[in-house]
């Protein structure tokens, strides 16, 4: 059971005279809960997914963001834990860190790496993920023999990623993914591709669920996964993301602007984002609203509320 | 396959390049160069006259031509002190023309290329090894079922003296005079060692034919020289790799390398350089390729402070085919300067050039090509292609890829892209748990991927291993 605890985060783009955006945002996702955050364009929502991730193009100028685990969450760890490593500030960590504790960003605009097979790529990651974990988590005087043997220099070629250190085993690795690409309805010739190369917008979409079904994070930020999907892939996806939430405990925060996706996968709570705020938090009949009647009234209701 | 592959890749490729010896040897120049200079080479080495004349020839060519230094962009070369190189080193070893096992050399020698992983290589996946140490080839040996064929691999020097008469014909004749340029002018006159290589009419060499070239001594000029000569219907795969430890006075390699591709024949050449980073690397490089031959440059430029290679093809022969792999990484002061020349001189003529280039730390890449398409070459093709990826903003990528086209029945096609490595790509992968070195590697790694994909599978692994080794270093 983990818990994404957003409070009052406030962001810049990260440039001299940089656009403020983010003003002021609180929210928490539980592990376990579907999350829908709408709201107009241009309101702030993938630059809040971005920074939850860690991008590099904004400057988080006031707030935090705390990540939670429980005893679950790290029943995969042998070293001995201590109060610390139950709670972390993810504004204190690197992106590969935030994902390795169990952050997903399900991008918008998924990028597109040439020459990248998935299976190298899913391998590589799920590998580089249990190394990170174990560092995360270890004290420091093992940290320092470890640093000692990592010196002795990489042993294989790059285009093979990383030794295996007996993490995920070829086997292992091909079963978990048979498995969820079959969830996905995708094509195993998918696995050959290069990474997002070429891929049709429904067809990104779908990776990066499948992605986030591989890396079994404790909360995934899906960023408008919906657009852009026929009604047979919407179908695919969302029974994707159902089963990150069944299955796994996954917690979901999924960005979007249409009722649509909501009503294959339905909401614990919905949220509304106005003018890089958390304005009004309901439940799944608020999004019904919304389809209706637009972001206006909530427009109106935040005005006179300030 | 893979077993090959696991047993090269057991040594370890930094070690094996990072370690010097002592400098030993049995006999070595004044430094810079003089008629005496060559004289005494040449003398050393028992030269048939016709060979001294031609050295000594070259060297006047040398002292009249000027330094170039007229092309766009060229790099750097005012550093050269002609006199400050030491041109000839003879190592110390008994026999003369190589030693044909590893036994026989001295230690030194010996375990200079064992770190190498040469012997271990030519057990598992080459038909005949070359090695060279300073100035002279101190190993050599080949398979005996291919002697039995007629096949010959042999050092230069021997080859002049044992093949006398088809060296003469060929050697700086028609492939590569020493008017070509200033430093082929310089080979001419100072050349020593490298290798000559025969394959008699349709015949296959199967496994690749290996040479490696050391220099070991802190301010040498190595200038080896290798001929190919495959006959009609014949075929051969020559690998040659270059390393050499870091000294802080510049080495200066000019190497000379002239093939000779017969009707339908076959002759891949690839190179793997790993010059330290205070080496010269200015060479010459040509062949010629008859009636449906098909030639192959690959090559990989990792080490030197400077290089200048622009591996080129002569089609001669209707028919006749090019393929040109290039792949060039450049780090801090370092500045590679490389691409591919293709004459098309008869019809029906084809020529791919594909070239991959990697800048990081300040370091420079340039990709400079010339297809010549003369008139009367109907109905050729040729594709050129390169990329170059940029790390940062100090470092810097160029491509100056020149056409003459001088006929109108052909196919031309040409792409260049120049980009510098994605903040969004890099942010991709390390949301998903990469760090930030893994990340670029990634990129990297699937950036010269269409090109790896295409590569010989002992020099794939070797090629990977250094790519890896340089962006360690600039990374880690
Ligand atoms: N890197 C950036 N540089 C400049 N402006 C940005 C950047 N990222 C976002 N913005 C601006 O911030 C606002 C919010 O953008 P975004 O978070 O993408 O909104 P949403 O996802 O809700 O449509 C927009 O006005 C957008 O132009
Ligand atoms: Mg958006």
């Amino acid at each position: 059971m983990a818990t994404l605890e957003i409070n009052d985060l406030h962001a810049r783009v990260a440039e001299e005279g940089g656009e403020r955006i983010l003003l002021g945002v609180d929210l928490t996702v539980e592990s376990g809960d579907i999350h829908a955050l709408m709201g107009p364009n241009g309101s702030g929502k993938s630059t809040l997914a971005k920074v939850i991730a860690g991008h590099p193009a904004y400057e988080v100028t006031d707030g935090e963001i705390l990540l939670h685990l429980s005893e679950e969450d790290v029943a995969d760890i042998d070293a001995d834990l201590d109060d610390e490593d139950y709670h972390w500030e993810l504004l204190e960590l690197e992106p590969n860190e935030r994902a390795a504790l169990g952050i997903f960003l399900g991008f918008q605009y998924p990028a597109e790496i040439e020459g990248v097979t998935m299976t190298n790529f899913l391998r590589q990651a799920l590998n580089a993920k249990a190394d990170e974990r174990e560092e995360l988590f270890e004290d420091e005087d093992e940290e320092s023999a470890e640093a000692e043997e990592d010196d002795e220099g990489y042993e294989t070629s790059p285009m093979e990623g990383p030794a295996d250190d007996g993490e995920i085993g070829v086997a292992e690795f091909q079963e978990i993914l048979s498995e969820k690409m079959e969830l996905l309805d995708m094509d195993e010739k998918f696995m050959q591709r290069y990474l997002n190369a070429g891929f049709s917008g429904g067809e990104k979409k779908q990776n990066e669920v499948l992605q986030a079904a591989m890396l079994e994070p404790s909360v995934a930020v899906l960023d408008e996964i919906d657009s852009g999907l026929d009604i047979d892939r919407l179908k695919d996806v969302s029974k994707g993301i159902n089963a990150l939430r069944d299955e796994q405990g996954t917690g979901i925060l999924q960005i979007t602007h249409y009722q649509r996706i909501l009503d294959y996968v339905e909401p614990d709570h919905v949220h509304v984002m106005l003018d890089g705020e958390v304005v009004k938090s309901g439940g799944a009949e608020l999004a019904e609203k919304l389809e209706d009647e637009g972001y206006d009234w909530v427009r109106e209701d935040a005005f006179e509320a300030a | 396959m893979s077993s090959q592959q696991d047993d090269l890749k057991e040594t370890d490729t930094e070690a094996r390049f990072e370690f010097k010896k002592e400098e030993k040897s049995a006999f070595q120049t004044e430094k810079g160069l003089t008629e005496e200079t060559v004289r005494v080479i040449s003398e050393d080495k028992d030269e048939p006259e016709w060979m001294l004349e031609r050295r000594l020839r070259a060297l006047e060519q040398f002292q009249e031509m000027p330094m170039p230094t007229d092309w766009p962009g060229q790099p750097d070369l005012s550093e050269i002190d002609i006199e400050e190189i030491v041109p000839y080193i003879r190592p110390d070893i008994d026999k003369r023309g190589g030693a044909d096992s590893w036994e026989d050399l001295p230690e030194e020698i010996q375990d200079t290329f064992d770190k190498l992983g040469i012997p271990e290589a030519e057990k598992n996946a080459l038909s005949g090894v070359g090695a060279q140490y300073e100035s002279e080839i101190v190993y050599q040996n080949m398979q005996e079922q291919w002697e039995e064929k007629g096949v010959i691999f042999c050092d230069m020097d021997k080859a002049v003296r044992e093949h006398e008469e088809i060296v003469r014909e060929h050697f700086m004749t028609k492939c590569v005079p020493p008017s070509d340029n200033k430093f082929a002018a310089l080979h001419g006159a100072i050349w020593s060692g490298g290798s000559f290589v025969y394959v008699p009419e349709n015949t296959t060499v199967e496994m690749p034919i290996q040479a490696y070239f050391r220099m070991n001594s802190e301010g040498m000029g190595q200038f080896e020289h290798t001929l190919i000569i495959a006959e009609e219907g014949s075929e051969v795969h020559y690998i040659e790799g270059c390393s050499a430890p870091k000294y802080s006075a510049f080495n200066l390699h000019s190497g000379g390398v002239e093939v000779f591709v017969g009707e339908d024949a076959h002759v891949q050449y690839s190179t793997v350089q790993n010059w330290s980073k205070n080496t010269y690397n200015l060479n010459t490089k040509r062949a010629i390729a008859e009636k449906g031959g098909r030639m192959e440059w690959i090559s990989g430029s990792m080490g030197s402070k400077a290089t200048m290679l622009y591996p080129s093809t002569i089609l001669k022969g209707r028919g006749a085919s090019d393929n040109h792999i290039t792949i060039a990484f450049a780090g801090e002061g370092q500045d590679i300067d490389t691409g591919a020349k293709v004459y098309h001189n008869a019809p029906d003529t084809k020529s791919t050039v594909e070239s991959k280039s990697i800048a990081k730390d300040g370091g420079r890449t340039n990709y400079r090509g010339l297809v010549h398409i003369a008139d009367g070459a109907e109905n050729s093709s040729t594709a050129v292609e390169c990329d170059a990826l940029m790390f940062d903003n100090e470092s810097t990528s160029d491509t100056m890829p020149y056409m003459e086209i001088n006929e109108s029945k052909v196919d031309v096609a040409h792409e260049a892209t120049v980009g510098k490595i994605g903040d969004e790509d890099i942010f991709y992968l390390q949301s998903r748990g990469l760090d930030d070195d893994d990340a670029k590697q990634m990129i990297v790694s699937g950036f010269i991927e269409p090109i790896t994909e295409e590569l010989p599978i002992e020099y794939a692994v070797e090629l990977n291993r250094l790519v890896e080794l340089e962006m360690e270093g600039s990374l880690g």
